[in-house]
């Protein structure tokens, strides 16, 4: 079942975007598609849009991080969701840390908004064509962002802990 | 109501019905303001008690849960999952369970997939009895609340006969359930399957008909299922605008094939409405805890995975096999699949959903955790303008926004 | 009406000299005994302690047995302070108002693992204890604490309001405190 959604779709993207499609896998139970960052838009715009796949839910975004792969540093990984035939599709787009711009698809989906803006607040990707792309969660005075593998989970403030028995 | 508001000054608009500038006040409820139940911030714009404009601030609990995870082994973030949804937490530890079984492609028992049935659902009516009685607050009948109060407390006496703790529960481990229900775990449950009906449907007596109550909540704070859908409303909220998505019975987890049960839905989604769609779900979690004490199958309450379930201390103690695995387990040396897996359960606010990348190291490389509340609470804004301020109470009390899940 | 008393717990009378008509004691003891028993907690319930709390509150628990029945949700009528739950850094400068908001004289609990010391969330966001910005009277551990701990904790604070003397307020000493915190 998922295999034959998983080829029918990436026709569908193949038509659309062409080459912006560059990767289409299963992981588990779910058809994943790596498209390309200027494609993302529209792909998401074909795939709700037309009929036939009418993914009218998005389920999740999310941010993703990835040091080692460079060029490709950061990245996004949205979940689509047609409610009636129960399809659901998952979306990977990556793009270099210097240049962490993504169009935003609050266009597509209202939903978008605060889920933007939670992953501006955890990796500073900006969303270009935001309505509001502020800090959500932390203080606007934050000057760096979280969730990006190089930063510390821990609270600096702590002076109890003491390393020097334990080898944290 | 839906015409678009023009704003011509610091502090002075047009009235779209007359036409007329006319002034509105600012007035900043929260973050902990009484009426808003947990640490939500909302600066209103009125226009006397019209509510023009609303901009909602969460964050002020951001307890950077997903940063975490990835510095937590696989059997440490269950301790995480609970303070998520606190209302409802085994249904959060069970999600997760399901999250790393799947990555694992493990096989869970039967039984052990009963066993989960019943503590979700029992969750599940604690997370609703709680919603539903501070709507009863809400609208001033306190009895509600002090009275329910009092068969919830039987559901927290359950979970810690079965794992030792009333909210922050911890419930079940990767493969299953940590032990089997004691003697004294089927007797109270017992007593709560024939306690609580009663005393819910007393409940429902004094409010659902209540004159009252319905002139207070029809037609407050609706949304459309096509606004529902577009602001990614999941769970009873989404029911409660028309669309019958249940986790539940669209993508069955942990045997939920094999019970019977109908999803409630209404029609406008307004207060009203979730109201009634919560209280016919704690009458399904009813029928199907009982259809699950009634077929609960025999056989083993864990599947066997020695790889990610701790031996029992006994053979730690006595056999080599057995501590090796332990010891493994504990330090993490276990060995996890790399890839990528999403699994969503039916939370008791909607799909709550677990998205993890492991890269087969001991910690997620990538856990995200799709929680309904922070999802649909954007939509706040657009459902309460329009409105009367204390609509706007009353609306949040029954989306049931739980801090803790708003910002992770 | 309370007619056979021995059936209830009911406060005795401070020591003091009684005689036919008249009753004497310390003006201090009086004004303890009267605050102990009718403490205005001011819930400020952020996270997952905030419904244990609402447990203690509720029928089963009833923490109107013990004087404090009545919840001030407004900062300038309350005596106690009872923080529960995870306060984050974002937070922080708000609890620090209520606290000054709130008139003299008064108490603060810290219910849980985090409104203590940060509990499991020993992480950027997170405040590593409310006492880093405020002074803590009574700490309840637990994450979250059992409903009797809640009642145990408020039984503390009753014994510290009721041995208070009516002086500590203005002694150098308390001022001194407060000026670590840098408060007024
Ligand atoms: S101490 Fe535990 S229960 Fe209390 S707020 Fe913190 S995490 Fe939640």
């Amino acid at each position: 079942m998922s295999n034959e959604l998983l080829t029918y779709i990436s026709e569908k993207l193949k038509a659309g975007i062409g080459n912006g499609l560059l990767k289409a896998e299963m992981a588990y139970d779910f058809p994943v598609f790596e498209i390309e960052r200027d494609s993302i838009h529209l792909a998401i715009k074909l795939l709700k849009e037309d009929p036939d796949t009418d993914f009218h839910f998005l389920t999740t975004l999310c941010g993703l991080h990835y040091p080692d792969n460079k060029g490709k540093e950061l990245g996004l990984m949205y979940q689509l969701h047609n409610l009636p035939k129960n399809h659901r599709i998952r979306l990977k787009t990556f793009f270099p840390v210097q240049d962490p711009t993504v169009p935003t698809i609050t266009d597509l989906f209202p939903a978008a908004n605060w889920m933007e803006r939670q992953e501006y607040d955890f990796y500073g990707i900006k969303f270009q064509g935001h309505p509001n792309l502020k800090r959500i969660l932390n203080m606007d005075e934050m000057n760096y962002f979280p969730m990006r593998k190089e930063f510390p989970l821990e609270d600096a403030t702590r002076t109890d802990k003491d390393d020097t028995m334990f080898g944290r | 109501m839906n015409k678009e508001i023009i704003y011509t000054g610091e502090n002075k608009f047009i009235d779209p019905v007359t036409g007329q500038e006319k002034e509105f006040t600012t007035l900043n409820l929260g973050p902990t303001h009484p009426a808003t139940h947990g640490i939500f911030q909302n600066i209103l714009k009125m226009d006397g008690e019209v509510v023009l404009d609303a901009e909602p601030t969460v964050g002020y609990i951001h307890r950077a849960f997903e940063k975490i995870a990835e510095r937590r082994p696989f059997y440490q973030i269950t301790v995480l999952t609970d303070r998520m949804n606190y209302c409802s937490s085994p249904i959060n530890n069970m999600g997760w369970h399901m999250t790393v079984e799947k990555l694992l492609k493990a096989e869970i028992p039967k039984r052990a997939e009963y066993l989960r049935v019943i503590i979700m659902e029992l969750s599940r009516i604690s997370d609703h009895i709680i919603c539903n009685t501070v709507i009863g607050v809400d609208t001033g009948a306190m009895t509600g609340f002090l009275y329910l109060f009092q068969w919830r407390e039987l559901i927290y006496e359950i979970f810690e006969e079965i794992c030792g703790a009333r909210l922050t529960t911890n419930i079940g481990r990767i493969g299953g359930m940590e032990r089997d229900f004691s003697e004294i775990a089927w007797k109270k449950i017992h007593k709560f399957m024939d306690e609580f009906p009663d005393k819910l449907r007393e409940f429902e007596k004094l409010v659902t008909r209540n004159r009252i109550f319905m002139d207070r909540t029809i037609g407050c704070g609706g949304i459309s299922g096509q606004n529902a859908l577009a602001y990614g409303f999941t769970g009873p909220n989404l029911r409660a605008a028309g669309i019958d998505y249940d986790v539940r019975v669209m993508n069955p987890y942990s045997s939920y094939q094999d019970f019977d049960f109908k999803v409630p839905v209404g029609t406008n989604g307004d207060v009203y409405d979730r109201f009634m769609v919560r209280g016919q779900e704690m009458w399904e979690s009813l029928s199907i805890i009982r259809q699950a004490i009634d077929k609960m199958p025999k056989g083993d309450f864990h599947a066997d995975l020695p790889e990610f379930y701790l031996p029992p201390k006994e053979e730690v103690y006595n056999q080599m096999e057995a501590l090796i695995y332990h010891f493994k387990i504990v330090m993490g040396e276990n060995d996890v699949p790399v890839g990528e897996v999403y699994h969503a359960v039916e939370g008791g606010n909607g799909e709550l959903g677990f998205y993890l990348i492991s890269d087969g190291g001991r910690t997620p490389y990538r856990l995200h955790f799709r929680r309904p509340c922070f999802i649909y609470y954007q939509a706040y804004p657009e459902i309460i303008k329009g409105g009367m301020l204390s609509d706007a109470v009353l609306t949040m009390s029954s989306m049931n926004v739980i801090a803790g899940e708003l910002d992770a | 009406m309370l007619t056979e008393t021995d059936k209830y717990n009911v406060v005795q009378a401070p020591p003091g000299v009684e005689g036919s008509g008249f009753f004497a004691t310390s003006l201090d003891k009086a004004v303890g005994l009267a605050r102990k028993n009718s403490l205005w907690p001011l819930p400020f319930a952020t996270s997952c302690c905030g419904i244990e709390f609402m447990a203690t509150m509720a029928s089963t628990y009833d923490l109107g047995r013990f004087g404090a029945e009545r919840l001030s949700f407004s900062p300038r009528q309350a005596d106690l302070l009872m923080v529960m739950g995870t306060i984050a850094k974002k937070m922080g400068p708000i609890l620090r108002q209520v606290y000054e908001q709130m008139a003299e004289p008064k108490w603060v609990l810290s219910m849980g693992a985090c409104a203590s010391s940060g509990g499991i969330f020993d992480t950027y966001s997170v405040l590593q204890g409310i006492d880093r910005i405020i002074p803590v009277d009574v700490y309840i551990p637990g994450c979250p604490p059992r409903p009797e701990q809640v009642i145990d904790g408020i039984l503390r604070i009753q014994d510290l309001v009721g041995k208070e003397s009516l002086r500590r307020r203005n002694t150098p000493e308390y001022k001194a405190l407060l000026a670590q915190y840098g408060i007024e």
